[in-house]
């Protein structure tokens, strides 16, 4: 069977992909290079004016950071997609650095989650991009920028560039066109320019794409008095209530739960965009699966317990829990909201995929996925004996379900993390799988 | 949950060969008993799916996505795995020698070998830098002669070498595709499909030389290949040859046993071999006697997978006959998905009538094979188009007429959603060649299926 040369086993190789035993097997054509290049440069930019703490000439500089990633993302698109036949363009995600967990990777970690810190904890070092901001937000909102804004910002350039990128990635396949320009819109209009406008028109800002238990603040007795101040508010106040209660079993009954998860959350767009380079560093074992099921839950029960305990504080007349609610929020609010969404959620990207926060912590997805699990028409389904268990599937799913053991047994997928993004029937080579409800 | 059946006592069954017929033969005899299992393999420590091979060369994978188990799932299923080659066997005594000296005794052996790449005696075809691609090592070598690699040649218009295109030409690496035929697969593909794959596999800027012929491989100074010559005396420079010419069964070290060997080893529809005890599945097994439309020998990962599972049958006390049921297959073709249902040959008999459409974009295609005088559909080749198994299997089983079967063909339909679906094209082209007035009753869906019962 085979050469006697045993030198090299798949076990041997554990750990090691043959990039690492052979060097650099894929070298990206310089064409990418530039592109690259041109996208990092504008970021260069950005990371100059942090590091500056002042924005000199704050609108050409802005301009020319978004120009050049504009036109990176652009010319990528070109030399990568365009430029040959549409298909599954996977190739070398293992090989290169930025997407294999290599030195790049490590090093876009720590400056996303370095910004993270910095936005939750350390706003005053953000001082010289919130000046580059300014007069953007002068534009949009009428009044100056502050960390929230540089970060809605870039969230959005994010999702818009790396949305345009995908789509063309996979412009051969109408699930994920019509899907990306879906995800990229909600973050575009109710995640950016509505909030803003409404700023401007001295409303409150609201941000109709997030709701209770993922927008923690929004199911407590703070935002409900924050919001008796105007119609809109209260509107929303009980329109997330609805979602909540109402919209989601119905909502994914009908649809899964990518109604939400991967066509208008806005965790979800970024992770479907900018996250996509990143999809198959999710951790596929059971070992993971039995870790996402007890933290996902944890977070919802955590979220669900935090805001009863401050309802009932209000009703008790803020005699009983008065500091014990406020420290319990206080401590969501600094272990879920900030450091887990954010700081590891999308920090993380480059280091344990794009779904993170989706799949071990977000209270949402966690109430989702139990209608998805229990109460849905959605499935995946698999085309009879077809499947070779090649391991696409898998490999390519964010969420680490392993896809291909259901696949190679024909059976169903019904799973509660599944976000119905639809890799996983893209990458097939055989046809195999087939989102359905 | 292991149901044991009364009827068959302990047994110690010995498995040579990890590939998916031993595998699936060890997962589901263990489902069903406990008999004590060793899976013995020389390629790999564990089972990997050699289908995706190339997609571990490309960077899309890397070696350990491949399996489809994760490694505790052995021990807890109580499946000894051994990598060792086995060198003889003892078919008397019922004992294995293996090369690391060890004599392992079996009560059932289940010979899994596999296949390995054929070469047809080119000159310079043991040089440094020729070979095929079926093994792990297979790909390893390939690896190792891709650095620096100027231009790769490839001999052999198959599954396996349109695959070798597409893993050179995912790193660029220049590639000559030489195929004997005058179009690509066409002993096996209709015309129409068989044009639209040259047609794509030009597009992707493979240099495709249809109706050429290797005729010899040149080596250099140092004793590796540095150029082919091809059937029409031209000479192509090339630091590595691919030929994938096909594959045989790999029985070499079984010759010279009492054990019958033909091509491959020889069974009966039990899977059972001259030998007593001694079973054989998979790449390496010949049927004696092949169902009605079969090949005796298979090199197919479905059929092995039905194999392995007709022999656990057997192990566990409920055997029936090896019935791979009606054909099914499928491939890539660089971006262009290939299935196909039933029995659809390259030249149309006779008595068979063809409804064959195809997208204008020169991407897509579906062929409805049927007979002429029943109307009973015979088999569905499908181009960058995907149909359900179930639904196609049911109709090619029920011999269903083609009209009824147009009628409804939604329900065959598995693209993803919002892909444009072409059922209605093809009942209107049906009309147009027969004069009918058909119409489209059924678009694709879940409720559907439920509706008509499947």
């Amino acid at each position: 069977m085979g050469q006697t040369s045993l030198a090299v086993t798949i076990t041997d190789m554990q750990n090691a992909s043959l990039s690492i035993a052979q060097p650099a097997p894929v070298l990206t054509p310089w064409r990418q290079k530039v592109a690259l290049a041109l996208g990092a440069l504008g970021a260069l930019l950005l990371l100059i004016v942090w590091a500056a703490g002042r924005a000199v000439a704050p609108v050409p500089t802005l301009l020319a950071s978004l120009g050049l990633m504009a036109a990176g993302a652009w010319l990528f698109v070109r030399e990568e997609y365009l430029k040959h036949p549409a298909g599954i363009r996977n190739n070398g995600a293992w090989f290169r650095s930025l997407t294999a967990r290599g030195v790049w990777g490590w090093v876009l970690g720590v400056f996303i989650t370095g910004f993270y810190v910095c936005l939750y904890w350390f706003p005053q070092y953000l001082k010289g991009l919130i000046e580059l901001f300014t007069p953007l937000s002068q534009g949009l909102r009428a009044r100056a920028a502050d960390q929230w804004f540089v970060y809605g910002t870039l969230y959005t350039v994010a999702v818009l560039l790396m949305g345009v990128k995908f789509f063309f990635k996979y412009r051969h396949n109408a699930y994920q066109r019509i899907r990306t320009v879906s995800v990229v819109f909600f973050q575009l209009w109710f995640a950016w320019l509505l909030p803003g406008l409404l700023v401007r028109l001295q409303q409150p800002e609201i941000y109709f794409s997030y709701f209770w238990p993922l927008s923690y603040y929004q199911g407590t007795p703070m935002a409900y008095q924050g919001h008796l101040k105007s119609d809109l508010g209260l509107f929303y106040f009980f329109f997330g209530l609805a979602m909540f209660f109402i919209g989601t079993p119905v909502l994914t009954y009908f649809f899964g739960k990518r109604w939400y998860c991967s066509w208008v959350c806005g965790c979800g767009g970024l992770a479907e965009t900018a996250g996509d380079p990143f999809r198959h560093l999710s951790d596929k074992s059971l070992r993971a699966w039995r870790i996402e099921r007890w933290l996902i839950y944890s977070v919802l029960l955590f979220a669900v317990a935090m805001t009863a305990l401050l309802w009932i504080n209000v009703a008790t007349g803020r005699s009983v829990l008065q500091q014990f609610s406020e420290s319990f929020y206080k401590t969501y609010s600094f272990l879920i909201g900030a450091a887990f969404s954010g700081v590891v959620g999308v920090g993380f990207y480059p280091l344990l995929g794009s779904r993170v926060w989706c799949r071990f912590g977000c209270p949402m997805a966690a109430w989702l996925g139990i209608w998805q699990r229990k109460k849905s028409r959605f499935r995946i389904t698999t085309n009879g004996g077809q499947c070779i268990s090649c391991g696409n599937c898998s490999a390519y799913c964010e969420m680490g379900i392993d896809v291909r053991a259901y696949a190679q047994r024909g059976e169903d997928i019904v799973r509660a993390s599944c976000v119905g993004c639809g890799i996983c029937s893209a990458v097939c080579p055989r046809g195999v799988l087939r989102l359905e409800a | 949950m292991a149901l044991k059946n009364a009827a068959i006592p302990f047994m110690r069954i010995v498995i040579i060969g990890n590939g998916v017929a031993g595998i699936t033969a060890a997962r589901h005899i263990r489902k069903r008993s406990d008999h004590s299992i060793l899976v013995i393999s020389d390629e790999t420590d564990y089972f990997f799916s050699r289908t995706a091979l190339m997609y571990v060369y490309m960077g899309h994978m890397r070696p350990q996505d491949l399996k489809p188990y994760e490694d505790w799932f052995w021990a807890k299923n109580r499946i000894e795995l051994l990598r060792a080659r086995v060198v003889a066997i003892d078919f008397e005594g019922k004992t294995l020698q293996t090369s690391d000296g060890r004599s392992l005794p079996y009560d059932r052996l289940i010979l899994a070998t596999g296949s390995k790449s054929n070469k047809f005696g080119w000159p310079g075809q043991d040089l440094d830098g020729v070979q095929g691609l079926y093994h792990w090592q297979d790909l390893e070598s390939m690896e190792r002669h891709s650095r620096g690699l100027q231009r790769a040649v490839i001999v052999g218009g198959g599954l396996i070498g349109i695959e070798m295109a597409e893993m050179f030409h995912s790193r660029g690496i220049p590639v000559t595709f030489l195929v004997r035929e005058s179009s690509f697969w066409n002993n096996v593909l209709p015309a129409e499909e068989s044009a639209m794959i040259n047609r794509h596999i030009l597009e992707h800027g493979i240099d495709l030389r249809l109706s050429t012929e290797l005729r010899e491989i040149l080596p250099d100074a140092q004793g590796k290949c540095r150029a082919v010559l091809t059937s029409h005396g031209e000479e192509i420079a090339c630091g590595f040859v691919g030929l994938t010419v096909g594959v045989s069964p790999n029985v070499d070290f079984l010759r010279n046993t009492p054990l019958e060997i033909g091509r491959g080893i020889r069974v009966d529809e039990y899977l059972q071999t001259n030998l007593p005890d001694v079973y054989a599945i998979g790449d390496c097994a010949e049927l004696r006697q092949p169902p009605p439309g079969r090949r005796p020998i298979e090199a197919v990962w479905y059929s092995a997978r039905a194999m392995g599972e007709t022999v656990a049958r057997i192990l566990y006390g409920e055997p029936t006959p090896y019935d791979p049921g009606i054909w099914f297959n499928s491939a890539k073709f660089f971006d262009i998905e290939y299935q196909v249902y039933g029995n659809v040959p390259p030249a149309l008999p006779p008595e068979v009538e063809t409804l064959y459409w195809e997208h204008p974009d020169g991407r897509k295609s579906i062929r409805i094979n049927y007979d002429r005088a029943s109307g009973a559909v015979l088999g569905f080749n499908l181009m960058g188009v995907r149909y359900r198994h179930h639904v196609c299997d049911h109709w090619l089983r029920q011999g269903t007429h083609i009209e009824t079967v147009l009628e409804n063909l939604g329900a065959a339909n598995f693209d993803p959603e919002f892909y444009p679906q072409h059922e209605a094209e093809l009942v209107a082209l049906y009309n147009r060649q027969t004069g009918q007035t058909l119409r489209l009753k059924r678009r694709r869906g879940l409720s559907l299926l439920r509706k008509i019962g499947m």
